[in-house]
């Protein structure tokens, strides 16, 4: 257990800049993801962590030591992989004895600790099996336990949950949770789902072309991205138009040049509402029922509007009709134009 | 119910399998079955002399103990040839699959198959220039090394050796490659980020991991290299007498056809016994 932190790292693939300039702290214990969409740099970061790669510049700590030209074998990590990468020819208690083997911890202790992990990972018993006859759930929890049964200074999940269906993926973000808590690890993982990221973690940087565009709390991320790309990319955003359409009414804070709107912020009326700071004209294109909710697409002067709000005027109102939009001006979110 | 066939299924199944049967049929039963036939004869029967079945040619093995000593040699130089082409191939399929990659994998993988597009003739004629006394050998290294170099490889059992290493090399190295590419590269990242180094990783996750193809590469070694006749009658000289060269010398000097067929299906018959007495270790490592 320990904090990381990256300083000014920066990591080059010929004439493609993996990483530019990333500057991050990973705090004792905490539960870190990284975000961002493909070719965001966001395993790189993390490999470059783990010590699979050095960077070409900058700093990277754990526990306070320089560790950027330490290599993997010596950094005392723990690190699961989308693949889960278990070693086929080996069973389930060698897999995650492997660790154990290498650092050369007595047979004793080592079943002991075996054991134990099989345990955290609600895998008791199944030590004899080889990989190849559990589930991928299963295999799932083989990796975990295999990734920190070490006691590793750092556990790094490389889109841990990516493999799993739909269903059991909701599972184990509930039980990598509690077992991270459990165990109180210091936790840095990549992803690309941001429901994934938000539920999970209680730290998210967000990355795009190799630079981190922000890190913070997830709430705070949420309701404060710094720029439209933040904003569309974690959850949903609508972005306010530099020209407004005639009938709009919008009251941007003062010293706001660009805002966005939350599809859940947004009140969808037939009727020109009265009493609110921020209207817009629109014209419905489309509507998906969804029990409660309802989720509509709204034509604002030729820029599409996601709107998700209660199914209430909704069943009067045909396609194509005249529709307005509005808001409370305390959902208007500040965004860097982008 | 899945995984059994149809009877339409099992019909153009066995459709598409006929021509390969037939061919398996006619190439290599019929001709194996004409010569189990004539090992049972006293003579080839193409002349006017009268032929009778017997079972002398089988005898003749074990009359004396020269064949079996020979079986012998030649099953000691199927192992050192084997466990050469093991220690130098399987290292080159490891560079080649883990360590190379792009352009210069291709360019070393056409060298690998090279002695494959070679006459096997030439092949070896070239190295009787290279091993020969006062050849290109002991000359190259006569201009780097002080003093007189006589190496005289020539007509040793380790020109045989060098010769049929030269030849059989590429199936270890391709059947190890093929093995090797299959393991993914996660898995040896996973072993490093547990602490392991490159030789833990090797022993105990690569090698167990590959073994099925190392062994099909050995075993395809082995088996040709024990019947082998060529490369110890040029390179071996006085050495080069093996029983694969016995074998040879029935069919075309001596024209004693039976004999020389007699003593091809005792080799069969050893080759079988060896495979099937190690199928345990080797069925162990194929899973």
């Amino acid at each position: 257990m320990a904090e990381v932190s990256v300083r000014g790292v920066t990591k080059r693939f010929g004439e493609m800049t993996a990483l530019d300039d990333v500057s991050l702290d990973f705090v004792n214990g905490g539960f870190f993801a990284l975000l961002g969409p493909s070719g965001s740099g966001k395993t790189t970061l993390l490999r470059v962590i783990a010590g699979f790669l050095f960077p070409d510049a900058g700093e990277v700590r754990i526990a306070g030591q320089p560790v950027e030209r330490v290599p993997v074998e010596k950094r005392e990590i723990g690190m699961m992989f989308q693949s889960y990468a278990l070693f086929p020819n080996l069973s389930v208690a060698e897999n995650v004895g492997f660790g154990l083997r290498t650092r050369k911890v007595p047979r004793a202790e080592e079943r002991r600790r075996v054991g134990e992990a099989l345990e955290l990972v609600q895998l008791e018993g199944l030590g004899e099996r080889k990989p190849k006859a559990l589930s991928g759930g299963q295999r799932q929890r083989v990796a975990l336990a295999r990734a920190i049964v070490t006691n590793p200074k750092v556990l790094l999940l490389d889109e841990p949950l990516s493999a799993l269906d739909k269903s059991l993926r909701v599972d184990m973000q509930i039980e990598l949770k509690r077992i991270q808590r459990e165990v109180g690890i210091t936790t840095i993982f990549v992803t690309h789902d941001q429901e994934e990221a938000l539920t999970l973690a209680d730290r998210i940087g967000i990355l795009r072309e190799g630079r981190l565009v922000q890190a913070g709390p997830p709430r705070e991320v949420y309701n404060a991205p710094v720029d439209a790309f933040t904003a569309r990319f974690l959850g949903e955003a609508n972005i306010l138009p530099d020209i407004l359409p005639e009938g709009a009414r919008v009251a941007l804070p003062s010293g706001m040049r660009a805002a966005a709107v939350r599809p859940e912020a947004l009140r969808l009326t037939a009727e020109q509402p009265e009493d609110t700071d921020n209207i817009l004209p629109g014209r419905l294109v489309q509507r998906v029922f969804a029990g409660s909710m309802a989720t509509c697409v709204v034509d604002v002067a030729g820029v599409t509007w996601k709107v998700i709000d209660r199914d209430r005027d909704l069943p009067q109102l045909s396609d194509d009709a005249a529709v307005w939009l509005s808001w409370d001006t305390a959902d208007t979110l500040p965004i860097a134009p982008g | 119910m899945a995984g059994t066939l149809s009877a339409g299924d099992g019909r153009r199944a066995a459709r598409l399998l006929a021509p390969a049967y037939l061919w398996l049929t006619l190439a290599v039963f019929l001709p194996l079955s004409a010569m189990l036939f004539f090992s049972f004869l006293t003579a080839a029967p193409f002349g006017d002399k009268p032929v009778e079945a017997t079972l002398s040619n089988y005898r003749a093995f074990f009359e004396t103990s020269t064949y079996a000593l020979l079986l012998w040699k030649s099953i000691k130089l199927g192992l050192w040839v084997t466990g050469a082409c093991i220690l130098i191939g399987y290292p080159c399929a490891l560079v080649l699959a883990k360590q190379i990659r792009g352009r210069a994998r291709e360019a070393l993988f056409l060298l690998v198959i090279l002695p494959f597009w070679s006459n096997s003739l030439v092949r070896i004629f070239s190295w009787a220039i290279v091993l020969r006394g006062n050849g290109v050998l002991d000359r190259a290294l006569d201009a780097v090394w002080p003093g007189d170099v006589r190496l005289a490889l020539m007509f040793t059992p380790a020109a045989v050796v060098i010769g049929l290493v030269h030849s059989y090399l590429p199936y270890v190295i391709l059947t190890s490659y093929l093995a090797l590419q299959a393991i993914d590269d996660d898995i040896v990242e996973a072993a490093r980020s547990l602490g392991a180094r490159r030789l833990t990783i090797l022993w105990r996750l690569v090698l167990p991991l590959s073994l099925p193809g190392l062994l099909a590469g050995a075993v395809l070694v082995f088996v040709p290299v024990v019947g082998s006749f060529m490369e110890p009658r040029i390179l071996g000289g006085r050495f080069g007498t093996y029983y694969g060269t016995v074998i040879e010398d029935q069919f075309v000097a001596v024209f004693n056809w039976p004999l020389g067929a007699a003593l091809s299906f005792i080799l069969l018959a050893v080759v079988l016994l060896i495979l099937g007495v190690s199928s345990p270790v080797l069925r162990r490592g194929m899973q």
